[in-house]
């Protein structure tokens, strides 16, 4: 599975750091560096609803405090 | 408002909107042959001798401004009809020479090449005279001056030459493309091709991003430019243009510092490779050293193969101080992530194009880099930058003594000391414009307040350590 959190200067000013931080501890806690593959990309043209994340085609808008229910919700059940 | 240093500046300027302008019309093929005219109004001559001639010269800018000679491999190119022929006499005696008695010139003279008229006074025998200037430093009058020409004392490589018919030429064997002679020439007889053009298309064929993002990587020495609007106004410019999204070159120059870090720690010795002119400085006169030049790629590259690694169908134009990244670009390794280079003189060019106004733009972000890749713009920066990339990777046990070397004298100096063995440092950080990018030729302006421009704004990075800054790519 391949998660892109947006790293262009909008959402990194919102927090973009924070979250692949977050992500990439949660998904090396859950054992799943081999199945999930985490990027980045500059600019996903949402800018205003930042931080944008994706996985696959879907967008999803995050925060850092939302990082980890969006982990739980969303990335696990997709496993 | 916008300014140049010099009208030179303007007037390139001018033919680079107008080609821009034009080519954005889709009228460029059937209409440049109209462009002389839009520049040089009236029938009065305002630069050279007649209008006709103002024309044919602004005719040459056009080519040029369309990527200029095609067989000629450099992009520093000569405007044969707009070079003056000035005087290149090298140390000539005045008429202030007095015709004293002391004779001091002749008696300093170790090869005889000063001789006296009937009237006293000094004449230098051009066969014998090698350009020592001793005998302008003792002439109590100041009567000795060297007759150069501002191309000739710009290139401190020495590629300007003569052609027969007295005009300058460029020796490509040595020209590293660095632009001062560009900048310099008072009459604009040199200018650097340029790829508007190119970068028009590019955003036409993008189809508003819906073929392709394109993507522009902005040196961090932006942050002293345009100084009549602010960088978030700037930055909405340049998405206006057409562009998906810009990204700063000083995110590369934060992984750059990083690798280069512990390179050098490696190797223990190491010259920089961010200034492509530098670089190519290094491989035409110091080929013995070239070994040392860092295996890292320059900032723009590295950024740029990032994005096209992680963004599939995305295309990268870099905007920048710099005529010799234009060289860079075309390079077999940096090909394949960079697909255009225009300079900051040529992003107003193509702005006003556009009839934007940076001023009644709202204010977009750009924040990528850290306080340490964004310093990277003026001298000493990427030497801070990898004492702290050491740092931050727990090699602080190397000791780390670098040499900061800004134009290519300096640089001359330490690769000449460091090719002997005798240079104490080991690491150079070798940058061909004095004061670092933001002396690059392709800049709108060159102040003494830069530097501290781009200290400031490394300072607002949100980011504060390298590492902070790169830890979003993976
Ligand atoms: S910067 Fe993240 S969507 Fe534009």
């Amino acid at each position: 599975m391949k998660i892109t959190v947006c790293i262009g200067s909008s959402c990194h000013l919102k927090g973009s750091r924070e979250v692949v931080e977050e992500l990439q501890q949660l998904i090396a806690d859950n054992d799943l560096k081999d199945k999930i593959d985490l990027c980045g990309t500059f600019c996903m043209g949402n800018c205003v609803n930042g931080v944008n994340v994706t996985i696959g085609e879907e967008i999803f808008s995050l925060k850092p405090e939302t990082t980890k229910n969006f982990f739980e919700t969303q990335v696990l059940k997709r496993i | 408002m916008r300014k140049f240093d010099t009208k030179v500046q303007d007037l390139k300027y001018k033919v680079l909107r107008e080609v821009a302008r034009h080519a954005f019309e889709d009228r460029l093929a059937e209409s440049f042959i109209d462009i002389p005219d839009i520049i040089v109004v009236g029938n009065k001559p305002t630069m050279r001798c007649c209008v006709y001639k103002e024309k044919a010269i602004v005719a040459e800018r056009i080519k040029l401004a369309m990527g200029g000679d095609k067989n000629n491999p450099n992009v520093i190119e000569v405007i044969d009809i707009a070079c003056e022929e000035c005087p290149m006499g090298g140390f000539t005696v005045s008429d202030a020479c007095r015709g004293c008695i002391a004779h001091r010139c002749e008696e300093v003279c170790k090869r005889g090449a000063i001789y006296f008229d009937h009237n006293q006074k000094a004449h230098i025998d051009k066969d014998k005279c090698v350009d020592c200037g001793q005998c302008a430093k003792v002439c109590p009058y100041s009567a000795i001056v060297n007759i150069k020409r501002p191309c000739e004392i710009a290139c401190k490589v020495k590629a300007i030459g003569m052609n027969e018919n007295r005009s300058v030429s460029i020796q490509n064997d040595k020209c590293t493309a660095c632009g001062a002679c560009v900048y310099q020439c008072p009459f604009g007889a040199i200018m650097d091709k340029s790829y508007i053009v190119d970068v028009v298309e590019l955003i036409k064929q993008s189809n508003h991003n819906q073929n392709y993002k394109l993507y522009a990587v902005v040196a961090p020495s932006v942050s002293s430019q345009f100084s009549y609007a602010k960088l978030g106004q700037v930055i909405s410019g340049v998405k206006k243009l057409g562009f998906f999204h810009v990204v700063e070159a000083a995110l590369g120059a934060d992984m750059v510092a990083m690798t280069e870090a512990k390179e050098l720690s490696e190797k223990g010795f190491l010259t920089s490779s961010c200034c492509p002119a530098f670089v190519d400085y290094v491989r035409k006169e110091f080929p013995e050293m070239a070994e040392h030049i860092s295996d890292n790629l320059s900032p723009m590259a590295t950024i740029a193969k990032y994005i096209k690694e992680t963004t599939p169908n995305a295309k990268v134009v870099f905007i920048g101080p710099c005529t010799a990244k234009k060289m860079e670009f075309q390079r077999e390794e940096v090909r394949p992530y960079i697909d255009s280079v225009i300079t900051f003189e040529e992003l107003q060019a193509l702005i006003d194009s556009r009839d934007i106004d940076l001023t009644t733009l709202g204010e977009d972000v750009l924040d990528n880099a850290s306080y340490y890749g964004r310093i990277f713009a003026r001298s000493g920066g990427l030497s801070d930058a990898v004492r702290e990339a050491l740092k931050e990777q727990g090699l602080e046990d190397f000791e780390f003594n670098p040499i900061s070397c800004d134009g290519i004298e300096a640089c001359r100096l330490a690769l000449r000391k460091a090719s002997r063995g005798n240079l104490p440092n080991n690491f150079i950080e070798g940058m061909a414009c004095v004061g670092g990018c933001i002396g690059g030729a392709g800049c709108v302006t060159h102040e003494e307040r830069d530097k501290n421009e781009v200290d400031k704004y490394g300072e607002e990075a949100f980011e504060k350590t390298i590492q902070d800054a790169i830890s979003v790519l993976k």
